[in-house]
């Protein structure tokens, strides 16, 4: 149960238990000849001081000191003389209808608030917990599929593990046996790319497309991102010719349309903007309009549907490990002495590691791990034969990784291991395109162009 | 009109003071607080109602989204970032412009909040790209004299003024977003002020200390008012948007005005016997009976796929065609609800019809069709049959409000002085924590970077601005009246020494008063105009009659430099020698008058000798040269 003086401690804490008074109850403070009346609030910042917050009748918050001498008491609720006619200031959104005629698609939430209500008072926001809740708060996804929606975790994207991507895949392969034309899954955006990256690789053949979506401004704003996002990931579920896992976000920073983008190709480029999420080294899948209910095919080369084909699975003794002048061997023995299974390396320009820590990786593949060399530049791809350094990690046994992105390197070689642990084979599915995550051909526009003035 | 017994009115009104600051960056980002006349990028956005936990959303928010109305956001990159395009969380709150409302609390007697928490208030018009406006109470209580009582301070605010509307395409609004952050504070007073002029007066002088702390921005917006008004008997009604000071008044007495006939016409309706029950008549479907119209309104609507609707209201005979205020009747307050509720285009009430092209005949089947009588009024909406619906089911539950009085209201204020409907008050669920910044604790470093700021009190400055500047009472009594009155300290500060206060003083008050007269457009004019003519005459370039003609020049040429001015307008001051040399000239061609009058010729010659030398010479040294050339002349004979 939540603490019923959430944030509060010392003495403040006494003074409010010893009046019996809980969050929400109503309270006046007297300071300073000053009388503030209203809601008590929870605090959320700076516990130690001692404040007591109070939401007054005019719906701002305050921050009261106290201390000894301030008069704390419980106060009575004013009488409710508002009415609520039909001329007043607040409605109910009209219940949706459901069309029986659309495509079933399945909506599959792990975390974030891509839907909710905010509890005014608090400012708390509580997401939706039922596909009636979730029609209600986005009625217009109902004008493009039958919804059925369910909550599978609820945590934060920062906190998701291997271990929630098999929870997630298993779920997903569900709703397609039970029928869904397609499936959307809500995440929270920090690693919604490698969700997406571990989907495509543990789904061999989908009948239908699966759209990961999230909100990068919280759907307890106006200004929220979140409804548009979600239209157009029902609408890439309902509509959309491609069977794979992307992800479906904004394309530019206003609410034109959207972009799906292949889930082995997608990054987070920014940390706060609408647009964060792009195709790294390849052409995002598809354009999406929700409001014109269209979808804009702009790279063909596509997965079509197919069977249903899951290969679950993931080794979380894989690490991720990035390359920072003056790193030492002694990062990678960590890893080695610490029995995983496999390192993605995140190298400098086409693909190093220090000379110094060669010796170390050489350990490493030797103990039987298997090693895999990305960049960090991300852009590009590497190329190890160019310089000595390059040569020498080859010849320790390094996998190069071509212009994979460190991220999805990383969840691949999750996936590849769970299935075997032979070196060759590590190597050869490593080295084989098995979900779009290799793109053979860069091309001018691929690279973004920068302002330049 | 009579004017109205205020006192037997019991009329009240509280006064919102919004005031934008001139601080070195905006409220919630490094931007400056600076308007730019360029575009930048453009994005466009849309906004969505959020729900209450009961699922509930304002309607007027709501009504915007069913609209589908768009938002197209310039974002010109020298006044605004991603924190503007609602692309990047706020920063922390600008401790300037905290700083300068705790000093305007001091001033008031207000006292600080321990702990300053910022708010999210939900706006609906697209003027916020983030759908809401985020606020924050700094200070509550104190009081401002007045002579007519103690006005009480209830809150003061900071909170982020709103984009500027560029213009309107269809359901597209076009905003400009350098506005958009700048810091304002706003005081809301107690409804303690009891007349229209009252409520002016006690505007002037908050606009005053908020003035006085050197930190006010001016110009066209940089101030604006919001008004609650109620009579006894009456509604507290909100009116936003007023923009000039001098409107204030006029509209608090359009407003108790209204809330009288508002009254007047309830008490009406009660002598007639009519009662709520009696107003739960039908909408009744009259197309046909418009089938053959001329009326073009109708005709337009059926075209389209429209229908006529129209609602008997029992007992309204005659109160509809009533008039409320100037122009406006108590069918334009129905027809606002049409229009609000419905988004119709607007009604046709029986009061005034038959007119629009709508025949005696016609109004004839239509009384019939609701079985309408003599003592019955009703109203018509030709519209889309569901918007049409809806906007008479809003008339006729504003009727009912009839009965009951004065419905709780937002209205906007027009430019003459009256309101229109513009919503209903805003429920609880406008307001609810920014949680994207931290609260701010009021400590002792932050009210040490006030005390900076706390203007002088108008006392003090009136006996500095006499006894040191040597200002006249009554021009002294003007300066700290006017709106430049930091203006006029900065210019005494840093000229005083080389330009006489007095001058300074009436440059702004006098002379621009007087150029406003003459048409002059003074609104171009801003401070480093004025600050660059009175540098001028401080150099000693020209003299300090030239001010109102370099002034002018400027506020027609806001691009021009004073120098500049003074150079095309040949103002710029001659050296002694060549003011003695036209003034020898003159003599020498007044003769004839001199050797006739002697030295009562010194108005004459003077008066000629000014009309070639203004600006151009001190009139000091032209009259010491004047009397000597006439001596000279007179001793030579
Ligand atoms: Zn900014």
């Amino acid at each position: 149960m939540e603490d019923p003086l959430h944030g509060y401690g010392g003495e403040v804490r006494r003074v409010l238990e010893e009046l019996g008074l809980r969050v929400g109850d109503r309270v006046r403070v007297v300071r300073g000849g000053e009388v503030y009346e209203g809601i008590l609030m929870p605090r959320y910042a700076l516990a130690g001081k001692q404040i007591i917050v109070v939401k007054l009748d005019n719906g701002y918050n305050v921050g009261v000191k106290w201390e000894p001498g301030v008069r704390v008491e419980r106060a009575e609720k004013p009488r409710q003389g508002a009415r609520r006619g039909m001329l007043s200031a607040e409605v109910v959104f009209p219940p949706p209808r459901m069309a029986e005629d659309k495509p079933p698609v399945s909506i599959i939430s792990t975390g974030g608030t891509i839907a909710s209500r905010v509890e005014y008072e608090t400012g708390a926001v509580r997401p939706a917990i039922s596909s009636e809740d979730l029609v209600h708060i986005v009625p217009e996804i109902t004008e493009t599929a039958r919804i059925e929606a369910d909550i599978l975790y609820s945590i934060f994207s920062e906190d998701m593990t291997p271990k929630h991507w098999e929870g997630i895949v298993e779920a997903v392969a569900e709703k397609f046996r039970k029928g869904a034309r397609g499936v959307v899954v809500t995440h929270g955006t920090d690693t919604m790319g490698y969700t997406a990256a571990a989907l495509s690789f543990a789904f061999r053949s989908l009948p239908g497309p699966v759209a990961l979506v999230g909100s990068q401004r919280s759907s307890d704003r106006p200004s929220s991102d979140a409804a548009f996002n979600l239209r157009a990931a029902v609408l890439v579920a309902a509509q959309a010719p491609f069977a794979e896992a992307v992800v479906v976000m904004h394309g530019e920073t206003g609410d034109t349309y959207a972009l799906a983008h292949r889930g082995t190709k997608v990054r987070k480029m920014h940390t706060s903007r609408r647009d964060a999420f792009q195709s790294i080294n390849a052409p995002p899948l598809a354009r999406v309009y929700p409001d014109e209910q269209r979808i804009e095919i702009i790279d063909g080369r596509y997965r079509e549907p197919g069977e249903l084909e899951v290969e679950n699975g993931f080794d979380d003794k894989v690490a991720l490990v990035k390359m920072y002048p003056g790193i030492t061997g002694e990062v990678i023995d960590m890893f080695v002495d610490k029995g995983y299974h496999g390192l993605v390396l995140e190298g400098t320009g086409l693909g190093h590691f220090p000379n110094s820590t060669i010796k170390a990786i050489e350990r490493a593949v030797e103990e039987g791990l298997a090693v895999v060399m990305t960049s960090q530049c991300l852009f590009g791809r590497v190329n190890m034969n160019v310089y000595s350094t390059g040569r020498r990690l080859l010849a320790a046994g390094v996998i190069p990784g071509d212009d994979m992105l460190p991220e999805t390197a990383y969840v691949k070689l999750s996936w590849i291991l769970a299935r075997t642990r032979d070196p060759g084979e590590v190597r050869r599915l490593m080295l084989t395109n098995l979900a779009g995550e290799m793109n053979p051909r860069h091309t001018l526009e691929l690279y973004p162009r920068w302002y330049h003035g | 009109m009579a004017s109205l017994d205020y006192e037997k009115l019991g009329l009240m009104v509280g006064l919102e003071i919004h005031q934008q600051l001139d601080t070195s960056r905006k409220l919630f980002c490094r931007c400056p607080t600076r308007m730019v006349d360029e575009e930048g990028g453009v994005f466009e956005r849309t906004l969505r109602p959020t729900q209450s936990e009961l699922g509930e959303v304002d309607v007027a928010a709501y009504f915007e989204w069913r609209r589908r109305r768009r938002y197209r956001y310039q974002s010109p990159t020298p006044s605004s970032c991603l924190v503007e395009d609602d692309e990047e969380p706020p920063h922390e709150i600008s401790r300037e412009a905290v700083a300068i409302a705790l000093a305007v609390a001091k001033a008031l007697g207000a006292r600080p909040v321990d702990e300053i928490h910022v708010m999210r208030k939900i706006v609906i018009d697209g003027s916020n790209t983030t759908g809401f406006q985020r606020t924050a109470i700094v200070a509550m209580g104190g009081s401002l004299d007045d002579e007519d009582g103690k006005v009480r301070i209830q809150t003061i605010c900071v909170e982020e003024d709103a984009a500027r509307k560029i213009e309107e395409k269809g359901r597209t609004v076009v905003y400009r977003l350098d506005r958009l952050g700048i810091p304002l504070i706003e005081i809301a007073t107690g409804p303690d002020i009891h007349t229209p002029e009252q409520a002016q007066r006690v505007a002037l002088k908050i606009g005053q200390i908020l003035r006085l702390t050197g930190k006010a921005k001016r110009g066209l917006g940089t101030i604006r008012q919001d008004l609650n008004v109620s009579i006894r008997g009456g509604t507290k009604t909100e009116i936003k948007g007023v923009q000039k000071l001098e409107l204030i008044a006029k509209v608090v007495e359009y407003e108790a005005l209204r809330q009288l006939r508002l009254l007047e016409i309830r008490d009406e309706l009660r002598r007639r016997g009519v009662a709520e029950d009696m107003l739960d008549t039908p909408i009744v479907d009259l197309t046909k009976i418009f089938r053959e119209t001329k009326s073009r309104v109708i005709r337009r609507a059926l075209s389209s796929g429209g229908r006529v609707l129209g609602l008997k209201l029992p007992g309204f005979a005659g109160l509809l065609g009533r008039e409320v205020q100037p122009g406006r009747r108590f069918g334009t307050e129905l027809a606002d609800y049409a229009r609000f509720w419905g988004g119709v285009g607007g009604l046709f009430h029986s009061d005034e019809l038959p007119a629009y092209g709508i025949t005696g005949e016609e109004v004839a089947r239509v009384r019939e069709a609701l079985g309408a009588g003599e003592g019955d009024a009703f109203v018509l909406v030709a519209d889309r049959e569901e918007k049409a619906r809806e906007a008479l089911k809003a008339v006729l539950e504003r009727a009912r409000w009839a009965l009951r009085g004065i419905p709780p209201e937002t209205r906007a204020a027009n430019p003459d002085g009256t309101t229109r409907y513009m919503r209903p008050q805003p429920g609880a669920a406008r307001m609810y924590p920014e949680t994207d910044t931290p609260p701010l604790e009021v400590d002792e470093n932050l009210l040490k970077e006030a005390e900076k700021y706390v203007p002088e009190p108008p006392e003090v400055k009136l006996k500095r601005f006499t006894e040191e500047h040597g200002l006249s009472r009554d021009l002294a009594e003007q300066v700290l009246r006017d709106i430049r009155l930091d203006l006029y300290e900065h210019l005494v500060d840093r000229y005083g020494d080389k330009v006489p206060p007095t001058v300074i003083a009436s440059t702004i008050t006098s002379t621009l008063k007087a150029l406003r007269g003459e048409g002059v457009p003074l609104e171009n004019l801003e401070d480093h105009h004025i600050e660059d003519a009175i540098a001028l005459v401080a150099k000693g370039a020209v003299a300090k009659e030239a001010i109102p003609e370099i002034l002018a020049y400027l506020a027609k040429n806001p691009e021009a430099k004073a120098e500049e001015a003074a150079e095309k307008l040949g103002l710029t001051k001659l050296t002694p020698q060549q003011v003695e040399e036209i003034v020898s000239r003159i003599v020498e061609e007044n003769r004839q008058a001199i050797l006739e009058r002697g030295e009562r010729a010194m108005g004459l010659i003077m008066g000629r000798a000014m009309a070639v030398l203004r600006g151009k010479a001190d009139g000091k040294l032209v009259a010491r040269i004047v009397r000597e050339k006439i001596a000279e002349m007179l001793g030579k004979t």
